[in-house]
């Protein structure tokens, strides 16, 4: 009955009642509500308001502060590029670009094959499939400030489990200094890093093999393809868009990583692993220097643009890849 | 069943002794490799520390446990509050930003206003700016806002990397519910609000509990922020007070410090074990669309 209603008032009764006050008010208010520009502005504004207030401007007032000799406490005020000029001069800051390249790339080679490999060990038919992947996925959801907690202690200058297992299979002599040297440091953090990586990397990868037609393979087996090329020609172009996506991601996560370095090295062995991210804290923070601070952390966004430029085009290349059947 | 003898293809072709060496072989590796460290974590918690330092005996059990370590850490430091902390935090931030989500998703993804597009870009865009360029603003922020040292800072700058995951989990939740559905409630006179309420929501229930689920993870795993605005030892997080508090000068407590991982560890991994389709479900789908 109440559907005849609505289209009823709403075009008739505001010429009727245009005199009578507040029902066409009340009238005004519900036809706003219908219009759809109205009503999806104002679905938006609590998310809009937060991001805004929180997320754009803080963004746009990272990169003011760059430009600033801000201080803890105190207010700064333009000095242009100053900031990045010293940085450019500051041989840690310099040593810093190079860490977090080196780490980010090889961190994220290595997640991208172990992860690989895991899916499709994954995608197999095995007993407990769903358990196993349940389990598989741990590493990605404990706290990674947890986790690296048990890393630290199994780098343990003293009482490395690892080296224990190591000395006692005769393979080294001496108990390792897993955080001591700068390189060795370097690889310590890298296998963390992949340790919780590689999960993300791999079930989200199998998810995309998951909607792999079987059929493919068989076609491809007949036509005689070996193992090897059936990888090469059939999975690898069937997962390259999802594999774009989810390298995207992980290279992100990782150029941007501050938890993990923080726990385990604080940047230590001399400087050695120190990143873009625990450098920029380290000067603002506890040094409390927030302009060169935020210039640093200022310095990461190209990297990022360009980053997130090249998952754009990765999403892009589905389109034309999939031919429009995809949704 | 059909399904199933399709899914494996033709692996059955191969033999046992191969398929050892090409799956089960390197998964066992794998997960050793990803399990050793929570072994590793959970030993040590219950290991009495004059076994933790002697060098003889074998280091991968324990002779006599003990719950030493768990009753230092909650008797003599902070660790309950920290975990009440963690636990308002991390609850008050996930339905702010879920509340949030389910309107800015519906209205980019159904209501199609004018730039719905562009907005749901801009948020997939939000979703990849990382805390670590934003801490240093938001901190001048919190101060200015007198904010720094309290849990409002917390659960208000939280929602800046929930929300965009939230809204681009339920955007293509929402793509998934047919249009038609809201077009027949359209006809009946349903207003957008019942359509939202009576109709949407009820369907996306799966897609809520997913981004719910995965928001909750994500803001208790939360570390730069709450270790830039929070200094008082009553109000900080379980992460940022394990690695600030249990950490006396050089004397590292391994045992407290383990069973501090451990537990504060629990809850997501209790709440993962209950939802672990919705957990996979929520990573992927981000990820996917």
């Amino acid at each position: 009955m109440c559907w005849i209603e609505k289209p009823v008032c709403s075009t008739l009764k505001p010429v009727n009642g245009s005199d009578s006050g507040n029902p066409s008010v009340s009238k005004l208010i519900s036809r706003w509500l219908d219009n759809r520009n109205v009503l999806g502005l104002l679905f938006m504004l609590p998310a809009a308001a937060i991001l805004l207030v929180f997320l754009t401007y803080p963004l746009g007032l990272g990169v003011w502060l760059g430009f600033t000799d801000a201080k803890v406490g105190r207010d700064g005020v333009w000095i242009g590029f100053e900031n990045y000029e010293w940085l450019w001069e500051d041989s840690v800051f310099r040593l810093s670009i190079f860490n977090t390249f080196l780490y980010t790339l090889v961190a994220s080679v290595i997640k991208f094959v172990l992860g690989l490999w895991l899916a499709l060990l994954l995608n197999r038919h095995l007993p407990f499939k769903s358990f196993l992947r349940a389990i598989v996925l741990l590493p990605f959801i404990v706290p990674t400030v947890l986790s690296a907690i048990a890393f630290w202690w199994l780098y343990d200058a003293q009482f490395s489990v690892l080296s224990w297992a190591l000395v006692k299979l005769g393979l080294i002599d001496e108990y390792i200094n897993f955080l001591g040297e700068p390189n060795l440091a370097r690889a310590s953090t890298i296998a963390a890093n992949v340790w919780r990586g590689v999960p993300f990397v791999a079930i989200c990868l199998l998810a995309g093999l998951q909607t792999v037609s079987p059929a493919l393979y068989e076609a491809a087996a007949i036509d005689g393809a070996t193992p090897w090329q059936q990888f090469r020609n059939v999975t690898l172009p069937m997962l390259s868009p999802i594999i774009a996506v989810v390298m995207t991601f992980s290279v992100l996560f990782t150029f941007t990583d501050f938890q993990l370095i923080w726990v385990l090295t604080r940047g230590g062995p001399i400087n050695a692993t120190h990143l873009m991210a625990t450098l920029s804290f380290q000067r603002a923070i506890p040094g409390g220097a927030l302009g060169e601070g935020a210039a640093i952390a200022t310095a990461m966004i190209p990297f990022l643009l360009a980053a997130i430029l090249f998952s754009y085009f990765g999403l892009q290349r589905r389109k034309w890849q999939q031919g429009g059947a995809d949704k | 069943m059909a399904d199933k003898e399709q899914r494996e293809g033709m692996h059955y072709l191969e033999s046992l002794p191969r398929r050892w060496v090409t799956v089960y072989i390197p998964l066992l590796l794998f997960l050793f490799f990803l399990l050793f460290p929570f072994y590793w974590m959970g030993l040590t918690a219950f290991k009495p520390n004059s076994e933790l330092l002697s060098s003889d005996g074998n280091p991968f059990w324990i002779v006599e446990p003990t719950l030493d370590h768990f009753k230092k850490l909650f008797v003599d430091t902070s660790y309950p509050e920290w975990m009440w902390n963690t636990v308002i935090v991390s609850v008050v931030s996930t339905f702010v930003s879920l509340a949030a989500s389910v309107f800015a998703a519906y209205a980019i993804e159904r209501l199609r206003f004018k730039g719905s597009r562009q907005l749901g870009l801009a948020i997939f865009l939000a979703y990849l700016v990382p805390p670590s360029i934003l801490f240093i603003p938001l901190a001048t922020m919190v101060f200015q806002l007198g904010m720094f040292d309290s849990r409002w800072a917390l659960i208000l700058t939280y929602p800046t990397f929930l929300i965009p995951f939230c809204t681009w989990l339920l955007m293509g939740y929402f793509r998934s519910i047919p249009f038609e559905l809201e077009e027949c409630a359209l006809i009946d006179g349903a207003t957008r609000w019942q359509i939202l309420t009576r109709i949407v929501l009820p369907l996306a229930v799966p897609g809520l509990i997913s981004a719910g689920i995965f928001a909750f993870t994500l803001s208790w795993n939360e570390f730069i922020y709450a270790l830039t605005f929070i200094s008082a030892s009553e109000n900080k997080t379980v992460p940022v007070g394990v690695i600030t508090e249990l950490v006396e000068g050089d004397v590292y407590h391994w045992g407290s410090l383990m069973a501090g991982a451990l537990v504060g560890s629990l809850p997501v991994a209790v709440m993962y074990s209950f939802f672990v389709e919705y957990y996979v479900a929520g990573m992927t789908g981000a990820v996917k669309e």
